[in-house]
């Protein structure tokens, strides 16, 4: 299995407004293998957004990556890299799929020449070719009438059809790693199946890494290989896909789960997990999930660390000490 | 527009006040002088015959005669156009330029020392009276530094070719156009940054960094396409202020265009050359107006495919 | 007033906004209690020896052809402009407030045939407007002309209440405030006007400074202020001929000018900033 993505101990930071700087993504650790899908899983506010721009050095001013963070694309840290360097690998190396499709694309320029501009920036091509290409991406991902479609406009697409668009867009530079961050949150629910299977069906077809960023648990299922939840800047818990939805371990996973109706299976009361998802300028010091935790006891107060709980499965809690 | 005229019409005879009281300064008239002369001008007739007079007149674009010159007003201001017009498309070419690209620049750099320089000078320039700063300017650079002639369009005995001609009448028209380009840059800078401002905290300005395009192809081809629109609106809401400017400008360069033929109109009390001249703005500011309204239909696809 | 009252404090957090209104606070103090402190604006001190005399410790702006104190006059014109201006302003300020509030409460025909006046009225330059009626009679009085300055100035107020008011018309709690049965007259004072109070401080503050530069134009030409009485733009008339014997009887009143405007824009801006939710 060859590595493409290796990130440890990222580090996003922001000027508070009392001079300190808080870490809305704090020590976050992950990896990805060619051809596979890795799910970030959290709620609003927990810092997957930040963790997916880090990788691409977007963080907007005035955040930046703090130093102590690597994100290894292949051989090279992205945090050591600027200007032209940094540029090559936007794009070539990590392509992005934003959440929102309507406000993510330029409305002034055509469908064509968004996808064939992501096309120049990174091959030595004319622009006939980089429209033919442009053209044959829009095949790719299933849009409907593509010929016509090249000379469309944003504004004159459904939302369907615009994320489809961003995914060329994203793919256009032919990168080895998708991020794709909350893909099918603006869309409707018949149309997020569709998206996902058309990102399944690139992966495969191009052997892609695809990092798949969402707060929708039921994505997840049958669509990750793995899967990191993430809660208030760090993960506190991972394992493959089975394995989580199986025995979902860190209680914070389980309120997720147990908050979460199912269409199948007895009827049950859906349990909501009480307390709300702290700011950074609240987290608790020790375990940041304390507060809200069914299970918490007096270790709780100091921060507990990655510990494994099954093969390949490992949570940040303390009550993973005592079943290991 | 119609409304325009109207109100101008109407605007000349709410104060009390003849205008042909000054025709006789040098010479008392007699009464039967005066009965001729309101006779001629048609003064004598009542209000909204004299306005339907006029507005008949205009359809055929006749704007009526001059008291002080004697002659048709639709001629005088004919004549003096060009010259305005150059003075004016210098000042505009020098804000689409200058005004537009410093605009940009303090948005990219937002918060640095030179933003806020811009920032400090812009809103000087916004605040200083164009009559002022031309005399000032005419003064300093004109006459004690001898660096460009303070005056006019042209000079008087001058030899040589149209070349030469013509590098003396842009020579003459430099200081006139940097006094109304400080305040009217002023302005653009500021329409200009704080559309761009808006405009890069967009998300598909962060889609066009995630596909790898340089700052500058971001910067300009995605961001500002989109700024430049509140810029073209704002430019036909605020071209009035800019022929405002262009009265004192050319009165105190002796600009031979419509800004001081309108103000020596107003030392002679001749309102029929007013009032063709105001006519004539307000026409060109409806038009300059329109004019935008299709510019900006015709640049965002949004608008021209609905 | 919640909006309005609120955004006062922070007028004062930038420098730039601090230094706006102590220059403006300072111009209004020294507009009051200045002319008695200092010479005469009419005194001519001696048409021989003192014409034209440049700065010094006696006459710290110098002296004009006349041999009047510069620094006086300059005092006393602020006086007029300010005064010009704030009641100008004013004027506008209530007009444009009014036919806003009726053209987008009541809307239909009535809003209809304002917003058509005003649109007409916004295509001609205002300084148009006002060489149109100034230039008809030989003089006019000191009133009149703020009188004529300030009924030029609301068209562009209108259309901006007007604006508020249609976004605010349909919001709840006008809704709430007709069904309970209230007049159509405390709506429009109580709700519509107090919300719209905001901008309509912008607008005038920013207003001031345009009518400032409008009178001094209109001075420069020989329309606006009429002599004795000084003003900035009149000042500015006077120095032409001794320009360049002698510079500062014009450069003083012009840099009065430009740094009275600049004070009103500066704290134009600070309030706009203040109330605006985004706080950009």
């Amino acid at each position: 299995m060859t590595r493409v993505l290796d990130v440890r101990d990222l580090r996003v930071s922001f000027p508070s407004a009392d001079g300190s700087r808080l870490h809305p993504v704090d020590g976050v650790s992950f990896s990805l293998d060619r051809g596979e899908t890795l799910a970030l899983v959290g709620e609003s506010g927990c810092g997957k957004s930040l963790t997916s721009l880090a990788l691409l050095r977007l963080v907007p001013p005035p955040g930046r990556v703090d130093p102590g963070s690597v994100i290894r694309v292949g051989d090279t840290d992205v945090l050591t890299l600027e200007g032209e360097a940094l540029r090559r690998i936007r794009g070539r190396r990590i392509g992005m799929i934003f959440q929102d499709p309507m406000t993510s694309l330029n409305p002034v320029f055509t469908v064509g020449d968004q996808i064939a501009e992501g096309v120049q920036a990174h091959f030595p091509v004319s622009k006939s070719e980089a429209r033919d290409r442009a053209l044959r991406l829009l095949q790719e991902v299933g849009l409907p009438d593509p010929s016509a479609r090249l000379d469309t406009y944003p504004h004159q697409l459904s939302g369907g059809m615009r994320q489809r668009v961003m995914i060329a867009i994203a793919l256009a530079a032919e990168p080895d790693i998708l991020v794709a961050d909350e893909p099918t949150t603006a869309l409707d629910v018949t149309v997020q199946a569709q998206i996902l299977e058309i990102l399944d069906r690139l992966r495969r077809s191009r052997g892609m890494a695809v990092l798949l960023i969402t707060h929708d648990l039921g994505i997840v299922a049958g669509r990750a290989d793995r899967v990191a939840v993430m809660y208030a800047g760090q993960i506190v818990e991972e394992a493959a896909t089975p394995e989580l939805f199986a025995r979902p371990s860190h209680p914070y996973t389980q309120g997720l789960f147990a908050s979460v109706p199912r269409l199948t299976g007895p009827v049950r009361r859906l349990t909501p997990i009480r307390g709300t998802v702290p700011p950074p300028v609240a987290w608790p010091a020790g375990c940041r999930f304390r507060p809200r935790c069914p299970q918490a006891f007096e270790k709780c107060e100091l921060p507990p660390g990655l510990l494994p709980v099954g093969s390949g499965h490992r949570m940040r809690c303390w009550l993973g000490e005592e079943s290991s | 527009m119609v409304v325009a005229v109207v109100l101008l019409f109407l605007l000349t005879h709410v104060l009390p006040g003849d205008p042909l009281s000054r025709e006789g300064a040098g010479h008392p008239l007699t009464a039967a002088q005066l009965e001729a002369l309101r006779a001629r001008y048609g003064l004598d007739r009542p209000l909204h015959a004299q306005l339907g007079a006029f507005l008949g007149g205009l359809a055929h674009g006749d704007l009526g005669t001059s008291i002080e010159y004697g002659r048709p007003v639709t001629g005088l201001l004919l004549e003096r156009l060009p010259a305005t017009l150059l003075l004016g498309g210098t000042v505009l070419l020098l804000n689409f330029t200058f005004g537009i690209w410093l605009g940009v620049r303090q948005a990219v750099k937002k918060g640095t020392a030179e933003d806020r320089w811009l920032t400090t000078l812009s809103l000087a320039g916004y605040a200083t009276p164009s009559f002022w700063l031309g005399l000032v300017l005419a003064w300093l650079v004109g006459i004690k530094w001898h660096l460009l002639p303070p005056a006019g369009m042209r000079d008087p005995v001058l030899e040589g070719g149209t070349l030469a001609a013509s590098a003396d009448v842009l020579r003459h028209l430099v200081l006139p156009a940097v006094t109304l380009s400080v305040v009217s840059i002023a302005a653009t800078m500021r329409y200009q940054r704080s559309a761009m401002l808006e405009t890069l905290r967009l998300p598909y300005v962060m889609t066009a960094r995630a596909k790898g395009l340089s700052e500058t192809r971001v910067t300009w081809r995605h961001a500002w396409r989109n700024a430049l629109f509140p810029v073209l609106t704002l430019f036909g809401l605020w071209l009035p202020f800019l022929v405002s400017g262009s009265v004192f400008v050319e009165a105190v360069f002796a600009w031979p265009g419509l800004g001081s033929l309108a103000a020596s109109a107003v030392g002679n009390r001749d309102y029929p050359l007013l009032m063709g001249a105001s006519v004539l703005v307000a026409g060109v500011v409806v038009l300059a107006s329109l004019l935008s309204d299709a510019a900006y239909a015709f640049l965002d696809p949004r608008v021209r495919l609905s | 007033m919640t909006a309005a009252s609120e955004a006062l404090p922070q007028l004062f957090t930038t420098p730039r906004a601090r230094a706006g209104a102590s220059f403006l606070g300072f111009l209004v103090l020294l507009a009051l209690v200045g002319p008695p402190l200092l010479p005469d604006p009419f005194r001519q001190f001696d048409l021989i020896e003192l014409a034209n005399a440049p700065p010094s410790a006696e006459h710290p702006f110098g002296t004009d052809q006349l041999s009047r104190d510069v620094l006086s006059r300059v005092v006393s014109g602020a006086r007029v402009s300010l005064a010009v201006a704030a009641i100008a302003v004013a004027l506008s300020v209530t007009l444009g407030a009014g036919v806003g509030l009726v053209a987008g409460y009541w809307g239909g025909a009535v809003d209809a045939i304002l917003m058509r006046f005003v649109d007409g009225a916004l295509a001609v330059p205002r300084l148009f407007l006002l060489l149109l009626v100034l230039a008809v009679p030989e003089r006019v009085p000191l009133l009149a002309l703020i009188l004529l300055i300030g009924t030029t100035g609301w068209f562009a107020t209108s259309r901006l209440v007007r604006a508020e008011v249609l976004r605010l018309r349909d919001e709840s709690f006008v809704r709430a405030a007709e069904a309970l049965g209230a007049s159509r007259r405390r709506i429009i004072f109580r709700h519509l006007l107090v919300n719209t109070a905001g901008p309509l401080l912008v607008a005038a503050t920013l207003g001031v400074g345009d009518v400032i530069l409008l009178e001094a134009g209109l001075s420069f030409l020989g329309l606006g202020v009429q002599p004795p009485t000084p003003s900035w733009g009149g000042m500015i008339l006077d120095a032409r001929p001794v320009l360049e014997a002698a510079p500062w009887v014009g450069i003083f009143p012009g840099i009065a000018i430009t740094l009275t405007v600049l004070a009103t824009n500066l704290v134009g801006d600070a309030l706009r900033d203040a109330l605006d939710p985004r706080g950009a």
